[in-house]
């Protein structure tokens, strides 16, 4: 483990931290050598999901960090939040469905946008999503 | 919070963007958009959009809303220089943009809201068929939609 490969953590309470997490995210996929359309996609997916932390969870974190596994270099993101959580799972995974005023793609369109994707939600609890992407 | 320059160009306004949208330089944009259109009576709106990394589902909503916005003040819009890494990524998040037009570049932005003008006011375009061009010579450096390295 070098310095890099320590995990970065910010938090999530304004509209100026979802821009410092795209930053902090690209920097990571750029250290991954990942390729200009799988940064895009990664950075895009994490601007998705720092907005839904904020707006649905009140505010939150991330943690951002680079990994390898078999030989292939990858970022992770993990954004957590102690809000309310997300009652029907399914139905928030459903592309256009909204709870609020957005376009419901934040949650379905994120996860086409990585390689892993995981969502662990409980009422009263909170929300963490976690995001893969791996170098081709 | 950044606020986007907006400039004047013939008969059009445009809009920049050259900094990392957070939503309240979003929000800011569509009033000051608003504003301008109805003070300066421009009949279009080209958003160049080539400095810009990421458009997500916030951002690419506001260019929808722009769109609706200045219609109804009587002004079309253009939305030009996606990147492809920005294009290739809106579709598989599932942003179609309906509703927005786009164009490649400036230059040819500036060609279509000529053009829709011209379909929309007849009577104008006769008078004045140079409304939209760029008086301040070749505009081809400003136009160009190369993406940075």
């Amino acid at each position: 483990m070098t310095a890099a490969d320590s995990p970065d953590e910010l938090v999530i309470s304004s509209g100026d931290d979802v821009v410092r997490v795209r930053q902090l995210v690209r920097n990571r996929a750029q250290a991954a050598k990942l390729s200009l359309v799988d940064q895009t996609k990664l950075v895009t997916a994490a601007s998705e999901l720092a907005r839904n932390t904020l707006i649905h969870g009140g505010s939150g974190r991330v943690l951002v960090e680079n990994l390898t596994r078999n030989g292939r270099a990858g970022v992770r993101a993990v954004f957590s939040d102690d809000g309310p959580g997300i009652p029907d799972l399914q139905l928030a995974m459903t592309d256009g469905w909204t709870s609020g005023s957005g376009l419901g793609l934040g949650l379905s369109g994120s996860k086409r946008l990585v390689d892993e994707f995981d969502i662990d939600t409980e009422v009263g609890r909170g929300t963490t999503v976690t995001v893969v992407k791996w170098t081709r | 919070m950044d606020r986007v320059p907006l400039l004047s160009l013939g008969d059009a306004l445009l809009v920049s963007i050259q900094v990392d949208l957070d939503d309240e330089t979003v929000l800011a944009l569509q009033e000051d958009l608003a504003e301008r259109i109805v003070s300066s009576g421009a009949r279009g709106v080209v958003i160049d959009i080539s400095g810009v990394e990421i458009v997500d589902s916030f951002i690419g909503r506001m260019f929808g809303s722009i769109a609706a916005l200045s219609r109804v003040l009587d002004a079309e819009t253009v939305v030009v220089g996606m990147r492809p890494a920005v294009a290739i990524t809106l579709v598989e998040l599932g942003l179609s943009l309906n509703g927005v037009r786009t164009a490649l570049n400036v230059e040819r932005g500036l060609t279509i809201l000529r053009k829709l003008t011209a379909e929309r006011h007849p009577r104008d375009a006769e008078d004045d068929d140079v409304a939209f061009d760029d008086h301040g010579g070749d505009g081809g450096e400003v136009m160009a939609a190369q993406p940075r390295a």
